[in-house]
């Protein structure tokens, strides 16, 4: 492969803290160095592309991500995943476990990387099952599964409801020093719950699920975090009670994590409109409240990351009456741009948001990613933060269509997506 | 002739480094007898022992029963399920009824902790604990700390690693407070949960990983991994267990050179050794362990016997 050389780009590195206009090259998949602007010099051959100023950062480190493969590959399989993946300037997908059958058996995340692999334009970094077939009952090989490349053990969108269980397996996975991710809602609470209870699910006459589901479950949890010393981190949190509690603990000195999706500091309950069953997610949107609160906590980094938590759906998962249907939106195409919609507000800096979705979630993985250090892997995504794109659903990349910001105009058009220094997406305007 | 030693023989905690080591040069010389099959069987003549047994077990009952007859005593088994125990009758009721019979020793094993205890307040007789639910085991010490003595010649100084179920072990504790007296440094090897909490605070180190702890260490002895702890929760399963927690070849090469392996027995083959180290004609000493227990047994009957003289 020809060295490539990206020049006139606005290099952004959350880790080392740059932000600068300059160059970078890449050689053998991997990153030589970065340079000032009017530096002289280049290798003899070499492919070159200008970026017009546009941002170069490191490839975006999605760290909650549904597949539907293993099992539901009519939703989506790993292979469509990662063309949405690229086309929204993701390099890296963490992939929750439970799938049919779930990651549950270390032969299951060796066979996830690999798939990962094949693709040639995503790393796979599979979850562990925290138990057996994420059904919350026995605990799940963990040590075994690490050893395979599991990177965190969670069930995936259930909570581990027992709470003997969960301070076993917690104690269990110390032994180890394993960072459990647990999903935040109490789930006799959210029992058959399709809306967050208050004013728009009474007038709509839906099944709900107080907030409050979410605040216990962290409650509960942080004291066995406590008592057992394991690392825990609490996927798509979106209560203000909730991240209230996460702030405390932390400054209680805590290992404590978590992060939040796009939907949750975008969109509020309002979104379900007319029963719009691409608005139901789990945990269901939030009130206003709670969204400001969310925006709050990314500000003040009670939020360690930002992850798209793509659920693919079928049509058919969501052509139902909204209690029947489907929770779940994708997310991987727009992960990106409705970040950036907190830079435009003015609650996050660039550097930040790219950090929210780089740096800090490789970080909190233990992975070497999402960063454009000297030696790393060339994983690199060239954005124009200025520019705008239509969300259509139908229309956009990978398979599963089932997106909650279908027709919104969002900042931010990635232009082009490099694995390893491997061109995965290019869009041709420059 | 008055005994430094008590009336009941309920645990090890307590106990000197003096009484163990008054109790282990017995037994040491009980050993000797045994094997030239001339014990004194006229010590305990006229004296009725009763082995009293509330959990299943055949080596510490069967070695008892022996340690009891090498001496002379007049041995009774009693076995629970075929005694009134299981007609309803309170283990205190029992315990009067058998007094009324004139028990001189009564060796005890229950599943709850502090059984022998309540027992040892409402008996004339000297009451023997044969382990008493996850609390303490005091013979099996004292065989486990004689066969070591044996042979490093000494007790002080050497680095003991108990590794596996610690939470459910007597042995464990037993051990523990045994080892931490003589002057041993123990090492505990588990995971977590397997790990009773603030276990450290009786003297040992805690090690989540086998490799660190076995490494260097004069001894190594296993416990028994018991399938319900998986059912239970505390293990995912036996394959995870031998490939994190399994004394094998190499992790057995990462201790001192001839480090000894020991298992208070029953073995499960593996699940928490593999059947090269426990079949290890230098390094294992479980057999030997089993022949000490019968000598440590009588030394026990014997210093505790003295006191309920007949009239």
């Amino acid at each position: 492969m020809k060295p490539l050389l990206f020049e006139n780009v606005r290099l952004i590195d959350p880790k080392s803290n740059i932000d600068q206009l300059g160059r970078l090259l890449v050689q053998e998949g991997k990153i030589v160095g970065t340079d000032l602007p009017n530096a002289e010099g280049k290798p003899d051959e070499c492919d070159i592309i200008n970026g017009q100023e546009c941002v170069l950062c490191p490839g975006l480190v999605d760290m909650r991500v549904t597949v539907g493969e293993p099992g539901f590959e009519y939703r989506e399989t790993i292979n469509t995943a990662a063309s949405a993946a690229a086309a929204g300037g993701i390099t890296t997908l963490a992939i929750l476990p439970n799938s049919m059958p779930a990651i549950d058996n270390p032969a299951l995340v060796t066979l996830l990387k690999t798939k990962g692999d094949h693709t040639r334009s995503v790393t796979i970094l599979p979850y562990g099952a925290l138990t057996v077939g994420c059904e919350g009952k026995e605990m799940a090989e963990i040590g075994l599964l690490k050893e395979a490349g599991a990177i965190a053990f969670t069930d995936g969108n259930k909570a581990l409801a027992d709470t003997r269980l969960m301070m076993q397996t917690m104690s269990y996975a110390h032994g180890y020093d394993c960072l459990i991710v647990q999903h935040p809602e109490d789930p006799a609470l959210a029992y058959k719950g399709s809306a967050t209870q208050g004013e728009l699910s009474t007038r709509l006459g839906l099944p709900s699920i107080p907030a409050a589901a979410e605040a216990i479950m962290i409650a509960r949890d942080l004291k066995l975090a406590e008592i057992t010393k394991c690392r825990l981190h609490f996927g798509h949190v979106s209560t203000a009670e909730g991240l209230e509690l996460i702030r405390q603990a932390k400054e209680k000195g805590l290992l404590i994590s978590c992060d939040t999706a796009p939907v949750y500091f975008d969109l509020n309950e309002d979104a379900i409109g007319d029963f719009r069953t691409y608005a139901k997610l789990s945990p269901p949107l939030r009130s206003e409240a709670d969204r400001i609160a969310v925006c709050q906590a990314l500000a003040d980094k009670t939020i360690d990351a930002i992850a798209s938590d793509h659920f693919p759906r079928d049509v058919d998962d969501k052509r139902l009456p909204f209690a029947e249907a489907a929770a779940g939106g994708t997310g991987l195409v727009t992960l990106l741009s409705v970040t950036l919609t907190r830079v435009k507000d003015g609650t996050l800096s660039l550097m930040e948001a790219i950090s929210f979705l780089t740096y800090r979630p490789s970080h909190l993985l233990g992975q070497p990613c999402g960063t454009l250090a000297k030696g790393a892997d060339a994983d690199l995504c060239l954005f124009d933060p200025t520019a705008t794109w239509q969300v259509v659903a139908g229309h956009l990349p990978g398979l599963a269509q089932n997106t909650p910001f279908d027709n919104r105009i969002l900042p931010g058009v990635v232009l082009g997506t490099w694995k390893r220094g491997r061109k995965t997406f290019f869009r041709e305007i420059l | 002739m008055d005994s430094p030693f008590g009336q009941h023989f309920l645990g090890i905690e307590g106990l000197s480094s003096h009484h163990i080591g008054m109790l282990l040069d017995r037994a040491e010389n009980y050993a000797l007898l045994n094997r030239s099959r001339k014990t004194p069987r006229t010590l305990l003549r006229e004296r009725t022992l009763i082995t009293l047994f509330f959990e299943n077990s055949t080596r510490t009952r069967t070695s008892f029963e022996l340690a009891g007859k090498r001496l002379g005593a007049d041995v009774i088994n009693m076995s629970v399920s075929t005694s009134s125990v299981s007609k309803g009758e309170t283990l205190l009721d029992t315990a009067y009824t058998l007094n009324a019979m004139r028990a001189d020793l009564l060796v005890i094993r229950h599943a709850h902790s502090g059984a022998p205890a309540l027992l040892a307040q409402k008996v004339d007789a000297s009451v023997i604990n044969a382990g008493d639910g996850t609390h303490e085991h005091p013979t099996q010490a004292l065989l486990d700390a004689l066969t070591i003595r044996r042979h490093y010649g000494k007790l002080s100084g050497l680095t003991v690693a108990i590794c596996g179920d610690i939470l459910h072990s007597r042995v464990a504790r037993s051990n523990i407070l045994l080892l931490n007296t003589m002057g041993c440094k123990v090492r505990l090897i588990g995971p977590p949960t397997l790990l009773p909490k603030a276990i450290e605070k009786m003297g040992a180190s805690i090690y989540y990983s086998m490799d660190e702890g076995v490494e260097n260490v004069d001894v190594i002895m296993m416990l028994r991994m018991q399938k319900e702890r998986m059912r239970a929760g505390l293990v995912p399963s036996s394959r995870e267990y031998f490939r994190f927690y399994g004394l094998d070849r190499r992790r057995l090469n990462m201790a001192k050179p001839g480090a000894l392996v020991m298992h208070p027995g029953p073995l499960n083959r593996g699940v928490e050794i593999d059947s090269h180290v426990a079949d290890d004609p230098y390094q294992s000493v479980i057999q030997e362990q089993v022949e000490m227990g019968v000598a440590v047994r009588m030394a026990v009957l014997e210093k505790f016997s003295h006191i309920k003289a007949q009239p």
